[in-house]
């Protein structure tokens, strides 16, 4: 069936329709960001415009001012690239060993993965309190150990990456033909299936990063400084570099999950050919 | 060459085998491998158990001790006093009325990208628009609505000076329950992209086809044909935004300072107070009363999904 056919009959919007429903949705959804921009050159309650907030951020004493925000930010990418570690050391290793050697098992790891959508942050902190006093003596009190509990926060996401790359690729055969040829196991994972996967591991470390960037629940009851909690406080004291910051984060968001969005699309193309 | 090259002895004997029989050793391995593989699972288990379920454990149990640590149903019973039980109602009212919004707006756009191409420069942005803006919930959400709707917002500046109108005639909303309702929706659409998208394309065209063949007309093709299809879908999609929105906290923690008007801010209340004797106990009863309410919504949706994901086959 054409596209053409396909609008006629009804089953398509026409590219009129379509570009009326995503235009104006489209539009409306872009009002907030642009309110957050026309803010940030806002000068003060005076009505007129400028530059200064963006300027500021890179004068003299801005890094005084900001010293907090700028270690949280540093709080923030410390605990993204532990969390990834934990996703790429604890999760994939798993999602590989029982993809392989235990199918049975597949259906409670993927139980176990998405629990964290029922059990969402707010409940979970409840019970992360007593854990993270234990955590704390054991370990100590530096920001990154919250990293274990963002671990869990970004479960379901990143589960959810991997096992479609894991699902899309022959892993039996590419195993059995490895190890026919004298492969042990760890080279088969290293050297055979990890680059196969490649794809669905960078698309679960992005979606991650993009998830404990944005983390404030966890962080903000366990009195900890990360980059959303710094945000709210820098907020009330100066809100235009808390609104500038937060553009930057969701531009860096966008660009990550854009790049994830490439990703997840050439993979089935690269397939088929 | 790296470590993998250097076989260990128990490998060797299984790699001799699976050079002759290769199919007899990888569908029988032998047992101690067989015990080393189990022992593979054992970090990714410990993991869970001490960072998942023995807090969600904890958050449930707290609930039923008192502050002395005895056994108490003090907490539970505290539910269903009035000031608690509205707190709940706000919270449903919230994650009902953005959900609803949600998902018919999600429904639209997802029915406006019928027909474009999968992987193409649309659908991509779309789809990475969607993914970052259902992410976008918290902090960065406040300041957008503020800077949008606040007192001195952009469109409430507009509106007040070029059209005379004054949407905080009646007071400021937008730091009340019902200024949550705009944020929230802007997360929601979002995720009901990504949620109801992979149904609504998985309509065949050939359903289509042959209504249109029997003269069935646009409105008979979507009313009798892709309605009851996509119906286990959208309402699969509904109940995951209503868990979405009520399991929320970082925008409301951020917009509401004065006051506790649903459950996770409740919590926050019980977790943060430390004047107010026994509150955090307080707070493993209220992480009960979420937990169940996201049982069965979310049960209710894996039902949902297990009947939509029969026509996407």
């Amino acid at each position: 069936m054409t596209a053409n056919q396909a609008v006629r009959i009804g089953a398509e919007p026409s590219a009129l329709t379509r570009r009326l429903i995503l235009g104006i949705i489209g539009a409306i959804f872009l009002i907030p960001v642009i309110a957050m921009i026309e803010f940030t050159f806002r000068n003060g309650l005076a009505g007129d415009y400028t530059t200064s907030h963006w300027t500021g951020l890179f004068s003299e004493d801005s890094a005084r001012t900001y010293r907090g925000l700028y270690e949280a930010i540093e709080n923030s990418l410390v605990l993204a690239a532990v969390t990834v570690g934990i996703v790429l050391v604890l999760l994939l290793p798993t999602m590989v060993l029982v993809h392989m050697q235990f199918p049975r098992l597949k259906r409670t790891l993927e139980f176990i993965c998405i629990i964290p959508i029922t059990v969402p942050a707010i409940v979970l902190v409840v019970g992360l309190a007593p854990v993270y006093s234990v955590v704390v003596q054991v370990l100590g009190g530096s920001t990154w150990t919250l990293a274990f509990a963002y671990g869990i926060t970004v479960l379901p996401y990143a589960y959810r990456a991997i096992q479609g790359n894991l699902d899309a690729i022959p892993v039996k055969t590419l195993s059995e033909a490895a190890s026919t040829l004298g492969a042990g196991w760890l080279r088969v994972l290293w050297t055979i299936l990890l680059p196969n996967l490649r794809r669905g591991v960078l698309a679960a470390s992005f979606i991650s990063i993009a998830v404990v960037l944005g983390e404030f629940t966890i962080a903000s009851l366990l009195n900890r400084r990360n980059l959303q909690t710094a945000l709210l406080q820098v907020s009330q004291s100066d809100p235009w570099v808390a609104v500038i910051f937060a553009l930057a984060a969701l531009a860096l968001a966008f660009i990550l999950l854009l790049i994830i969005g490439r990703l997840g699309s050439a993979t089935p193309s690269r397939r088929k050919s | 060459m790296s470590l993998a090259t250097a076989p260990a002895p128990e490998q060797d004997g299984v790699e001799l085998t699976a050079r002759h029989h290769p199919r007899v050793a990888l569908v029988k391995p032998s047992n101690r491998r067989r015990r080393l593989a189990y022992a593979g699972l054992t970090p990714f288990a410990a993991y869970v158990l001490i960072f998942l379920a023995l807090p969600t454990i904890l958050a449930v149990v707290t609930g039923f001790f008192s502050d002395d640590g005895s056994l108490t149903l003090d907490n539970v019973t505290g539910l269903f006093t009035p000031t608690i039980l509205a707190t709940f109602g706000s919270s449903f009212w919230l994650s009902g009325v953005s959900a609803v919004i949600g998902a018919v707006v999600g429904a639209l756009i997802c029915y406006a990208m019928l027909g474009t191409k999968v992987g193409g420069l649309l659908r991509t942005i779309i789809e990475s628009a969607a993914s970052v803006l259902a992410q976008f919930g918290g902090v960065m959400l406040a300041f957008a609505f503020i800077a949008t709707i606040g007192v001195q917002g952009l469109i409430t500046v507009v509106l007040r000076d070029t059209f005379g109108v004054d949407i905080y005639a009646d007071g400021v909303w937008l730091y009340q329950v019902p200024g949550l309702i705009l944020p929230y929706v802007y997360f929601q659409v979002p995720l009901m992209v990504i949620t109801f998208l992979p149904a609504l394309t998985a309509l065949r065209p050939q359903w289509a086809e042959a209504s249109a063949t029997l003269g069935g007309t646009r409105f008979a093709y979507w009313r009798y044909i892709a309605a009851p299809v996509l119906a286990p879908a959208f309402l699969g999609s509904l109940l995951l935004l209503f868990a979405n929105a009520f399991s929320s906290f970082a925008t409301a923690a951020a917009l509401i300072s004065q006051g506790s008007q649903i459950v996770p801010l409740q919590i926050r209340a019980a977790l943060v107070s430390e004047t107010v004797l026994g509150r955090e106990n307080m707070a493993g009863a209220l992480a009960l009363g979420m937990i169940v309410v996201m049982v069965v919504v979310m049960w209710a949706y894996s039902v949902l999904q297990s009947r939509t994901s029969r026509w996407q086959k």
